[in-house]
């Protein structure tokens, strides 16, 4: 028996039928955590993945993973994506705080934290941005002071995804305020049920969002929740952008456009009432916006083509992250334009539901030249690292 | 369809790029803008020489029975140069030889193509008709044994010096539809043909084709009466990919110019390439260029993959390529300030090609256009 003839027979035993088809739907993701209210079907496929480790297909089995090879772990994933099912969990314990403790936790924090990522018991969040360290993360001031056993964490921190919904937050704190910036920080991993952590969502232009903003007042960590050494976080929080940069790349490299396309043709012939774009100027917008997703696509298969025949390793994904974000913009700016004044409705009775949902997108759309590092600084990571632009 | 290139189309890339650099660099042209032929002939044999001519012809005629992929490495390679050598035209004439020529024709013309014995330019473009060369006025009359032409024919590339023409022509009544073209092979030295000479901003070898009731035989016929408009669409369409990557090759040169010129230009003290106003600027460009190469490699692979989408590709790549060969040509003018300007310079040549290079086979408002027919919207 093949591993993938193994793998279906186990998806058919095991993968509850009420979640065939849903992966798409909202609500469909399992994120675990204390608060999540997770359906019948929900629980029972985390169970059954939890018990053989593939919440966490490729972890060592001594920390809840499953052990299975890069190449398992993508059949894995594949016969899983075919049924439509949604992945048994998903969030930033397995995508960010996971790889990171693998690679330079110690080996208590490893056995503390792994297994309750895989189970799904806890659920993490990121709180790296500040209101004054955006960009420039790097001269963040949220601040740890050492106090014997413990730290004493003061600040605040902003853009944490998911921070109300969350049980633990991994921290970038300033712990040497004398030192270079980049060399006084420490990487700290934080129980939000600690007394003084207070955590409130952020509303965005385009309404509710997954985004909140932290304050810290005399919390206390215990010392042994740092990862790798005190003044060291820098260089685990670089590291684990690289995750997070993989991960937006994958998102905007997915080649998603072919069925993209055909929706604003689709809404342009509708709102034209006619078999072509009646309008030249719109005509003109779309096919340029359509011919550059053609362009963008094939520019994410040549760079993974070229990574497969290990050619030109870079830094292509700030590539990915500008133009992805700014074609999606595009899009959301075009379908406004051919919707018209039907484009202006925010909720309620009279507009189309789909319209409402797309002026939405719009609005949420400017958010992705900035979110994930924006343009301006890909512009100068292309420049720096590509171009080598002198400073 | 993997984008990647072949070992085989690696080494066929640098082989063309060493010559270009050694035969062709672009200072040449200051010359050749003076010069009638307008190229170098023994540089244009010895592409033929290297088999370049070949490339794309079939075994059955002698050719080397590759195609647009590895054509694109040649002419990539021959716009980093901006050489002025019209390989399109034979691209273009040897694609409509094999593809209609009978074996008279095929040996008269093909064969000696390939070898560099005879150089053939394709004519097509008129007068006032833009990009669309389906409104073709130069028609042929049907005569006891052949056919008489007449007409003006616009930028014939190549026919400086070309031997032969292969002349695109009406040849029913003058309804002004298409459907009724035909192509004739036409000697340059016959009764009532005259050359002359045009003079374009970037001193490509094109001349005016006058053609006063030039009297052909029936041979003379490339393929079948009133049915040529088919095969010369598409034979266009393969050369706008060749075409794209030529100019893919000019707007690499051109960045790469201008990117040592950033590092090198010392002005408040310092390299002019640390000012963030200008790294934008010039990360956006390398963006521009990596869109374009995956557009054109795409666009050559699915021509040559027999696959569908291929118009629509080539109209994706064109539509990119003029765009942004613009986009560079005048940035690089523009970050190189002054001494941009001046005629002393070589860069302004790129801004020059560039404008030409986007009204050959239409520029990109006409390839969104075809791509929004094609795409029935």
């Amino acid at each position: 028996m093949t591993f993938r003839d193994e793998i279906r027979a186990w998806l058919e035993e095991h993968a509850p039928q009420g979640l065939y088809g849903k992966s798409r739907e909202a609500g469909a993701q399992i994120w675990g955590g204390k608060q999540e209210q997770r359906s019948a079907d929900q629980e029972a496929w985390l169970r059954a993945a939890v018990e053989r480790g593939f919440t966490a297909p490729t972890w060592p089995k001594e920390y809840g993973g499953g052990g299975l090879s890069q190449q398992e772990a993508q059949a894995l994933a594949s016969e899983i994506e075919q049924l439509g099912l949604p992945p048994p969990l998903t969030g930033f314990g397995l995508s960010m705080i996971g790889p990171t403790l693998l690679h330079f936790g110690g080996e208590e924090q490893k056995r503390e934290h792994l297994p309750r990522i895989t189970r799904g018991e806890i659920r993490w969040c990121q709180g790296y941005s500040e209101p004054n360290a955006g960009s420039d993360l790097a001269s963040l001031q949220c601040s740890a002071r050492d106090a014997g056993d413990h730290y004493v964490i003061n600040g605040q921190k902003t853009w944490t995804s998911y921070g109300d919904k969350s049980d633990w937050m991994f921290v970038l704190v300033r712990t040497d305020p004398a030192a270079k910036k980049q060399q006084g920080i420490t990487f700290l991993l934080v129980d939000l049920a600690s007394p003084g952590v207070s955590i409130r969502p952020i509303g965005l232009i385009s309404g509710a969002s997954p985004f909140c903003e932290s304050f810290f007042e005399d919390v206390k960590v215990p010392k042994q929740n740092v990862v790798s050494e005190v003044n060291q976080g820098w260089t685990v929080a670089k590291a684990l952008l690289g995750h997070e940069r993989e991960m937006i790349a994958a998102v905007f490299g997915s080649g998603r456009g072919a069925t993209r396309g055909e929706s604003v043709v689709a809404t342009a012939k509708q709102y034209s009432q006619a078999e072509r774009i009646t309008d030249p100027l719109l005509r003109d917008r779309t096919a340029a916006l359509l011919m550059d997703e053609k362009c963008f696509e094939l520019t994410v298969q040549r760079i993974a083509d070229n990574a497969r025949a290990g050619r030109r390793p870079g830094p292509e994904s700030s590539i990915l992250k500008i133009y992805g974000t700014e074609l999606n913009q595009r899009r959301q700016e075009l379908l406004c334009s051919l919707r018209g004044p039907e484009s202006l409705g925010w909720q309620g009775e009279g507009f189309p539901d789909e319209a409402l949902q797309q002026t939405r997108d719009w609005l949420r759309s400017r958010g992705n030249t900035i979110e994930g590092g924006t343009s301006e600084i890909q512009l100068n990571i292309i420049a720096k690292r590509v171009l080598e632009l002198p400073d | 369809m993997q984008l990647v290139m072949s070992e085989e189309q690696q080494l066929l890339a640098k082989t063309a790029r060493d010559l270009v650099r050694e035969q062709a660099p672009v200072a040449r042209l200051r010359s050749l803008r003076e010069d009638p032929v307008g190229y170098d002939p023994a540089l244009y044999r010895r592409m033929a020489e290297l088999g370049w001519m070949s490339l794309p012809i079939p075994e059955r005629d002698g050719g080397l029975g590759l195609g647009l992929a590895d054509v694109i490495c040649v002419t990539e390679a021959l716009g980093r140069g901006l050489a002025s050598e019209p390989y399109l035209s034979s691209f273009l004439c040897g694609q409509l030889l094999a593809r209609a020529g009978n074996e008279e024709q095929k040996s008269a013309y093909l064969a000696p193509l390939m070898a560099g014995e005879a150089e053939l330019a394709l004519a097509y473009a008129e007068r006032g008709q833009r990009f669309d060369w389906q409104r073709s006025a130069t028609h042929a009359n049907a005569t006891a044994d052949g056919f008489e032409l007449s007409g003006e024919k616009q930028q014939v590339l190549g026919a400086t010096r070309a031997n032969a023409f292969i002349v695109v022509a009406r040849t029913s009544n003058a309804r002004a539809q298409a459907g009724d073209l035909s192509l004739f092979v036409v000697p340059r030295g016959i009764a009532g043909v005259s050359v002359t000479r045009q003079w374009r901003i970037d001193a490509a070898p094109v001349a005016r084709l006058l053609l006063s009731k030039v009297r052909v035989p029936r041979v003379a016929l490339l393929g079948t009466e009133s049915e040529a408009e088919p095969l010369l669409a598409d034979t266009l369409d393969r050369a706008t990919v060749a075409l794209s990557a030529e100019m893919l090759g000019a707007m690499s040169e051109a960045f790469e110019r201008t990117l040592a010129y950033l590092k090198e230009r010392v002005q408040f003290g310092v390299a002019i390439g640390s000012f963030q106003a200008l790294k934008h600027r010039a990360a956006r460009l390398y963006i521009e260029i990596e869109l374009t190469r995956s557009a054109v490699l795409a666009a050559a692979r699915t021509f040559d993959a027999g696959a569908p989408g291929a118009a629509a590709l080539a109209s994706v790549a064109k539509a990119r390529a003029s765009d942004a060969f613009l986009l560079i040509a005048n940035e690089a003018v523009q970050m190189h300030g002054g001494v941009g300007m001046t005629d002393e310079h070589d860069i302004g040549f790129f801004l020059k090609r560039a404008r030409a290079c986007e009204m050959t086979f239409g520029d990109a408002a006409f390839h969104r256009d075809r791509f929004a027919k094609l795409s029935s919207f």
